[in-house]
C-alpha cells in the first residue's frame, strides 16, 4: 500500500509538471509523425517487393514506429533524475522514508502515460493515411500495452543509468548509441523473413523486435496470440530486472557520495 | 552530516541520532529527522504547497491531518500567500524557507540545517535566523546547524563545536568558549607601520599579552581594554609611533577559532575554497 501510494505521488508530480508545459506533449509528436509520413512514403514500394504478406507498407510501419517512439521518448526518462540530482532535489528525497521503488515506478508510469497518447496520435494518422487495423480496439489496445511495457523497460534501464553516471553528456550518448542500432536490428521497419540472416539472428534477442512482432501480429488479419503472449512474457521479466537494476542504482549513489 | 541523515554510508564507526543507529535504524532515523541540505531540495516545478504534501505522503500524513500541517508550516515560515505559486517563482529567501518547511512538515525530533543561509542577502539571512530561533521553541526542535558565519553561529547556538580540518578543535556554549579567553580584544592601528618597534613597547605594559602584529595593525589581549587603551596609546606616544585608531571589543567566535586551530578564521576559510 505505502509502495503504491509513494509511487503514484512520484508519478503525480512528473505528469503535473508535463501537464504545466503542454507545448512539450506537442513537441514530442512531431518525430514520430516525421518518421511514419517520411518513412511510409520513402519506403512506399517495399510492398512490392516479392515475399512482402499483403497491406500496405505504412499499414506495416505503423507498429514499428509505436515501438521506435517508445523507446525513443523512454531513453531520455533518466534527464529528470539528473536535474534531480544536481539539483539536490533527489538528496531530499532519500533522506525521507520513501520507498526506492516509487521513485523509478513513478517516473516511469509518467513516461508510459506520454508514450500511449503519443501512440494512439500515431495510430489514429495511420488509419488515416488508409492503414487498417483487423482486430479494432482490441488489437490497438494490445499494441499500446506492448509500446507501454517497452518503454517501461527503456525508461527503468535510462533511470538507472542516470542515478550512476549522474551525466547529461553520458545519458544522451548512450541513448542515442543504444536505440538506433536496436531499432535497425529489428522488424520495425522491414518484414523479418525479408531481413539479412545475421540480423534476424540477432533479432531474437532484441527487446525491441519483441514488442514490434508482437504488436504488429496483434493487429494483422491472423493474430499469432500465442506469440503476443510469449512476448509480453520476456518483456515483462526485462521490466522486472531493469526496475530492480534501477531501484538498486540509488544504493550505489548513496555510498558514493 | 551526510552520514548522520542516513544519506551516505559512514567506513568506519557508528552514529546514533535521537537514541538509533544511523545504519540499523536507518528508516526509523529517516522517520525522526528533518534534513534542509545546503542545496536547495525543493521542486521548482511544483507549487508551494503540492512539494509539501509530496514530503508529507512520504511520512505517511493523510487527508485532513496532512492539510492542517502544511497550511501550519507554510504560516509559519512566512509562506502562506504564496502557497499556490510554483517554487521557481519564488525569491532565494522564500525557496530556502520553502526548504526548511520541507523539513519540518513531519514533525521531526531533530532538524538538520545544513549552511542554511549560504547564498542569501543580508536581510534574508537576518529573517531566516529569527524564523530558526522561533522554530526551535515553537517545534520542541532539537537543531543541529552547520555553517560557515561564526556570528550565525554565536547568535543560534546553545551548543558549539568548532570542527578544523576534520578534527574537533573546541566544544560548548558560545559564551563559555569565549569567556575562556580572558580579557578584550584590544586593536590598534598605526599611522605607518612600525610593528617591531610598537609590539616590544607593548609587550612591557602589564596586563596586555597575546600580541601580534600585522602590517599596520597591532592586536593585543587585555583583562580590561577600555582601561589598557590610554596607557597602551601614552606608551607608543612616548616612543613615537602615532596611533591613527584604538579599538575595544569583547571576545567574538573568531579570537575563540583563532586561539583553538591556531589561525584566523578567514585564513582557515580561504584555504578550505582553495582546496575544493
Amino acid at each position: 500500500m505505502t509502495a503504491l501510494r509513494h509511487t503514484r505521488q512520484v508519478a503525480l508530480r512528473y505528469l503535473r509538471a508535463l501537464l504545466r508545459q503542454p507545448a512539450w506533449i506537442g513537441i514530442s509528436l512531431v518525430q514520430p509523425v516525421i518518421w511514419l509520413l517520411l518513412f511510409g512514403a520513402l519506403f512506399k514500394r517495399t510492398a512490392d517487393i516479392p515475399g512482402f504478406n499483403g497491406g500496405s507498407y505504412i499499414e506495416f510501419l505503423t507498429p514499428g514506429v509505436v515501438v521506435m517512439l517508445a523507446i525513443s521518448t523512454a531513453g531520455w526518462v533518466g534527464m529528470g533524475f539528473i536535474d534531480d540530482i544536481n539539483r539536490g532535489t533527489m538528496d531530499r528525497l532519500l533522506v525521507t522514508p520513501i520507498w526506492r521503488g516509487a521513485l523509478n515506478l513513478g517516473s516511469v508510469a509518467q513516461s508510459v502515460l506520454s508514450i500511449v497518447i503519443q501512440s494512439l496520435v500515431v495510430v489514429g494518422l495511420s488509419l488515416l493515411v488508409g492503414a487498417h487495423v483487423h482486430n479494432g480496439v482490441a488489437g490497438v489496445a494490445v499494441l499500446l500495452a506492448i509500446a507501454g511495457l517497452l518503454g517501461a523497460v527503456f525508461a527503468s534501464l535510462s533511470n538507472g543509468v542516470a542515478v550512476l553516471t549522474r551525466q547529461r553528456e553520458t545519458l544522451i550518448g548512450i541513448v542515442t548509441m543504444v536505440t538506433l542500432p536496436l531499432t535497425f536490428l529489428s522488424s520495425a521497419l522491414m518484414q523479418e523473413s525479408l531481413l539479412p540472416g545475421w540480423i534476424r539472428w540477432v533479432a531474437r534477442f532484441n527487446p525491441v523486435n519483441w514488442a514490434a512482432e508482437a504488436g504488429r501480429t496483434a493487429a494483422a488479419v491472423h493474430p499469432d496470440w500465442g506469440l503476443v503472449a510469449t512476448r509480453i512474457g520476456f518483456l515483462g521479466l526485462l521490466l522486472l530486472a531493469s526496475a530492480a537494476f534501477a531501484t538498486r542504482a540509488f544504493t550505489t549513489y548513496q555510498r558514493s557520495i | 552530516m551526510k552520514i548522520l541523515t542516513t544519506l551516505s554510508r559512514a567506513d568506519a564507526g557508528e552514529a546514533l541520532v535521537a537514541g538509533l543507529d544511523v545504519v540499523r535504524d536507518a528508516e526509523r532515523v529517516r522517520r525522526s529527522i528533518g534534513v534542509v541540505g545546503q542545496k536547495p531540495g525543493l521542486d521548482p516545478a511544483a507549487t508551494g504547497r503540492e512539494n509539501l504534501e509530496m514530503q508529507a505522503e512520504f511520512y505517511g500524513l493523510a487527508g485532513a491531518e496532512r492539510r492542517r500541517r502544511v497550511n501550519q508550516v507554510l504560516a509559519r515560515l512566512g509562506l502562506s500567500d504564496a502557497g499556490g505559486r510554483l517554487a521557481k517563482t519564488y525569491s532565494g529567501g522564500m525557496q530556502r524557507r520553502l526548504d526548511v518547511a520541507l523539513g519540518l512538515v513531519h514533525r521531526p525530533a531533530v532538524l538538520f540545517l545544513d549552511e542554511p543561509t549560504t547564498g542569501l542577502d543580508p536581510e534574508a539571512r537576518a529573517d531566516l535566523w529569527r524564523e530558526i530561533e522561533r522554530l526551535a521553541a515553537a517545534e520542541e526542535l532539537t537543531i543541529l546547524l552547520t555553517t560557515h558565519y561564526l556570528e550565525e553561529a554565536d547568535r543560534l547556538a546553545s551548543e558549539l563545536v568548532i570542527v578544523d580540518r576534520g578534527r574537533v578543535v573546541a566544544e560548548g556554549t558560545p559564551e563559555a568558549l569565549k569567556s575562556e579567553l580572558r580579557g578584550d580584544t584590544v586593536q590598534v592601528e598605526l599611522v605607518e607601520s612600525a610593528a617591531r618597534d610598537a609590539v616590544e613597547v607593548l609587550s612591557r605594559l602589564p596586563g596586555v599579552g597575546d600580541l601580534a602584529a600585522e602590517g599596520r595593525l597591532l592586536r593585543a589581549r587585555a583583562a580590561d581594554g577600555a582601561a589598557a587603551i590610554p596607557s597602551l596609546i601614552n606608551a607608543l606616544e612616548q616612543r613615537g609611533v602615532r596611533v591613527a585608531s584604538a579599538t575595544v571589543a569583547r571576545p567574538s567566535l573568531d579570537d575563540v577559532y583563532l586561539r583553538h586551530a591556531g589561525r584566523s578564521f578567514g585564513q582557515a576559510d580561504a584555504e578550505t575554497e582553495e582546496a575544493a
